[in-house]
């Protein structure tokens, strides 16, 4: 019997773009550029775009908080390794804080926003400095553990408003001022950290990844190094925290809830792990995905549960490296 | 030869649960010798090396570099104050192409101390010095080798990236955990020159080796170990014609 | 957990009596996991949903078919979640094997989906409640302490022998320990590590519906228990070391004893906030846990 073999040939105008032709003609300008600058003006004309659809403005930014979780948490598992399943715990400690500034302390939205997010980084980062020598499962377990024991020490203190938690935030000045707040921070971000990825210290943070011992042996500090990585996930999170209270004026303990621990990394898996762009990609499927399916109630989490465990399973490499593979590279069948 | 003892390592005993892994193990080393460590299988030498590195804390015992205790310091530390190891499973950062895997010794705050690194800052200088120190080590500079990723290279070019990473550090002292195993005779012989050189820029090298003749030709001194406990040191031939590292090697019933 | 200790505990003996009883059901509830983890050495974060399934297929049996005898519902209750749990793994987990991340995302995952799926399905409010075995209390050094609960302690203490012998003098039991101390090795010798492992899934999940039959009539089968149980039983392996028996049952009177005392002198409110510094204060003085067989850098270097 005749055995085929499916071969995968990279497209002849990728091989041209990747060198020095690649500014000689438009076909492959167009080529190299055509997929980003197509993000990067689709998200931001989308607030125009959506002015026929009201009811779905609201979505972009949460569609975007959930793009900066989902960009932290495969920064900090695919290129840190330390898989981190309290990503709530960063928007909850962002979103907190915010509203201890805003409502407690009367700073401006524009100066307490930032202000938590920069806190909220060192706070977090201090909080997790502790199980920072962890690997693997332990680690996992209990950046797990940090959402929940928060929500239980402000129930049981009674602390913050509660379980109501704290209310009457400043909401941003104008609608378009709140989407492109976030819109801006989240390419600001994924650039900026796809660019952080490949720098010199971006390289020694994934060698912590692929070999501690070897950091180690190299004279650098791993728990140093890690905790700027923390330091770096958490400053997204607790950015995405902090203006989500501004936005529903409100900051409570479902600030800490799992959805925000989850759908990240749904995200990340359904989009490509270790590709950054992945993450965003993810988010901007599941988030509107979620709001569809928003009549089904907690079944929501059920599809996205089996989203993600079918992803893991069958296709673990993500819809980014797929399509990546789809449009450098094309296929065929041989003889063998 | 200069007399100076640079590192005194003082009656390490180490145990595992019940299994005592090293028990009173000491020597004295002084600057700019070749020390061999030999012995068996599971006679203790790697661990040996981990508890002098900081990556085991030894139970009892202490650890002297240039007369300042470093017992139970942490890896890096003492990383950073000039003694450097090979990993005898090597794992280079495998996504990395090879010279990218010196950027993190590179970057380290011992190299920017000891001019591992001379660059001013700019992003790229670090590539630059990465691919010299790799030449030096025997990546030709003009073929792709120091450019492919990691995880291609054979296993002789991962050896000599080990090394590289210790050297881009500009350590004192270079512990090498079992260079040699796994290589070709030509490999060996390709190594054996740089463990000359590396001797003559005045590194103290201590080496862990099976492969005893490749090693008696570069070593001053040699310390054998069988079950966690020194039973010869001294010259090379003497160490081999030793009755109880014979026993060691051969078993116990030789003629 | 409110529900479980009610009674305003005072004085020495009830707080001894009830701590032993709260120990014992922390350590029931963390059997589950234990078992998992220590042979097929999957973190099984779907043990919660589990335990509530377990719970919620008995109360259909018993209130949507008339009559069905109690035992019966039991029984294939408990068999039912041991398939699948079998399933879970013969089907998923079996594909990502040896990725721990993975197997975490994917077990987590499948959990919160069986849990929100039976909220979504109708479980929820306080209707939902198995009877007690044998109902009235007893004085017991002048504490009234509940049939059920002594019931506890007792089939608790005969389960736990019964485990002992049955992985020290069975063979199926041996080979699972065998697996569990060096998975390699036992394949070399003719243990198929795949089924062993699907075994022991089965019987973790069986273990996790056993513990939710006998503890659930306690209170009121609701999903939010289930994310409890979760992480009670991470709690408890955690802190006496993944994968050790006699940490796990050490570790559940550490906590046990440490959660009756909070509930005497504190409030019930900070019972998990206990467990949960606990864990967080054990994995930073000894991260693998008080018996910990973890391998420690002494193995990858």
């Amino acid at each position: 019997m005749e055995t085929m073999r499916k071969e995968r040939i990279d497209r002849g105008v990728r091989v041209r773009a990747s060198g020095l032709y690649a500014i000689s003609s438009w076909r492959e300008m167009l080529y190299l550029m055509g997929p980003p600058l197509a993000l990067i003006i689709g998200v931001i004309l989308l607030p125009v775009i959506l002015e026929l659809a009201p009811y779905w403005k609201r979505v972009i930014n949460i569609m975007c908080v959930y793009a900066l979780l989902a960009l932290s948490f495969d920064f900090l598992a695919n290129y840190v390794g330390l898989v981190c399943l309290g990503g709530a715990f960063f928007v909850g400690v962002g979103g907190y804080l915010s509203a201890i500034f805003n409502v407690y302390l009367h700073f401006p939205v524009y100066l307490s926003i930032p202000l938590a997010t920069i806190c909220g980084a060192f706070i977090c980062t201090f909080l997790l400095m502790p199980c920072l020598p962890l690997r693997g499962v332990y680690f996992a377990i209990v950046t797990l553990m940090y959402p929940l024991l928060a929500t239980r020490v402000i129930e049981a203190l009674d602390i913050l408003g509660g379980t109501n938690g704290i209310t009457g935030l400043d909401s941003l000045p104008n609608e378009y001022v709140e989407h492109y707040a976030i819109i801006l921070m989240t390419l600001f971000f994924l650039y900026a950290m796809r660019r952080f990825v490949n720098q010199d210290v971006g390289l020694v943070i994934r060698g912590v990844k692929d070999n501690d011992q070897a950091v180690k042996a190299s004279g650098i500090s791993v728990t140093k190094m890690k905790a700027f990585a923390v330091c770096i996930a958490a400053f997204m999170g607790c950015f995405g925290g902090a203006y989500m209270s501004h936005m529903y004026m409100w900051s409570g303990l479902s600030m800490f809830a799992l959805d925000f621990s989850i759908i990240p990394m749904a995200s990340v898996v359904i989009g490509g792990g270790g590709t950054l762009l992945g993450a965003i990609i993810g988010s901007f499927i599941l988030v509107p995905l979620s709001e569809v399916l928003r009549n089904f109630g907690t079944f929501r989490i059920v599809i996205y549960c089996a989203l993600l465990t079918g992803f893991i399973v069958f296709k673990s490499e993500g819809i980014m490296v797929y399509a990546m593979r789809k449009y450098h590279q094309f296929e065929r069948w041989v003889k063998v | 030869m200069s007399e100076e003892i640079i590192l005194s390592v003082q009656g390490i005993s180490k145990t595992f649960g019940g299994l005592k892994a090293l028990a009173d193990v000491g020597f004295d080393i002084t600057r700019g010798e070749v020390y061999g460590i030999i012995g068996p299988n599971g006679s203790g030498k790697t661990t040996l090396i981990n508890c002098i590195t900081g990556f085991i804390k030894p139970n009892s015992g202490r650890v002297l570099f240039k007369e300042k205790d470093i017992t139970g310091w942490q890896p890096h530390k003492i990383a950073h104050i000039g003694i450097s190891r090979t990993f005898q499973i090597m794992r280079p950062y495998y996504s990395l192409p090879a010279y990218k895997n010196l950027i993190v010794p590179l970057w380290s705050p011992r190299a920017k101390t000891t001019g591992g690194w001379r660059g001013g800052g700019k992003h790229g200088d670090r590539d630059t010095v990465a691919v010299d120190i790799l030449e030096e080590i025997g990546f030709e500079r003009d073929s792709r080798v120091p450019y492919k990723l990691a995880s291609t290279l054979p296993t002789g070019y991962q050896k000599r990236l080990e090394l590289a990473r210790c050297m881009a550090m500009r350590p004192e002292i270079i512990f090498c955990d079992e260079v040699f195993s796994g290589l070709s005779m030509s490999e060996i012989a390709g190594m054996l020159p740089l463990i000359e050189k590396m001797k003559s820029e005045g590194i103290t090298l201590i080496m862990i080796e099976h492969r005893l003749r490749e090693l008696f030709r570069v070593a001053d001194r040699v310390m054998a170990l069988n079950f966690g406990e020194k039973i010869a040191e001294g010259e090379s031939s003497v160490v081999i014609e030793n009755k109880k590292v014979k026993e060691a090697y051969l078993g116990s019933e030789e003629v | 957990m409110d529900e479980i200790v009610k009674e305003e505990i005072e004085g020495n003996v009830e707080i001894i009596i009830y701590g032993i009883i709260n120990s014992i059901i922390l350590s029931l509830m963390a059997l589950g996991f234990t078992l998992v983890y220590s042979i097929a050495r999957v973190p099984n974060f779907a043990h919660g949903a589990l335990y509530i399934t377990t719970g919620y297929i008995t109360w259909i049996l018993l209130n949507k078919l008339t009559g069905f005898p109690y035992p019966l519902a039991i029984a294939i209750a408990i068999c039912v979640t041991a398939v699948i749990g079998a399933l879970i793994y013969r089907f998923i987990l079996i594909r990502v094997r040896g990725m721990e991340i993975s197997e975490i995302i994917a077990t987590y995952a499948i959990g919160l989906a069986i849990l929100e799926g039976l909220r979504w399905g109708g479980l929820r409010g306080g209707t939902f409640t198995l009877p007690p075995f044998i109902s009235g209390s007893v004085q017991l050094f002048g504490v009234s302490v509940d049939y059920q609960r002594l019931l506890i302690v007792g089939i608790g203490i005969v389960t736990f022998a019964c485990l002992y012998l049955f992985t020290h003098f069975n063979r199926v039991g041996l080979a699972l320990r065998g697996i569990a101390q060096d998975e390699r090795a036992a394949m070399m010798l003719g243990i198929d590590s795949d089924m062993t492992a699907i075994v022991s899934l089965a019987i973790g999940s069986g273990l996790a519906g056993f513990a939710a039959i006998l503890l659930l009539p306690l209170g009121n089968i609701i999903v939010e228990v289930g994310y409890n149980v979760l992480i009670f039983a991470i709690a408890v392996c955690v802190i006496g070391g993944l994968g050790s028996w006699g940490g796990t049952i050490l570790a559940s009177f550490i906590i046990g004893f440490a959660q009756i005392l909070t509930e005497a002198f504190l409030s019930t409110h900070y019972q998990m906030v206990v467990a949960l510094f606990a864990i967080i204060i054990t994995l930073l003085i000894k991260p693998s846990g008080i018996f910990g067989k973890q391998k420690e850098l002494e193995e990858r270097v």
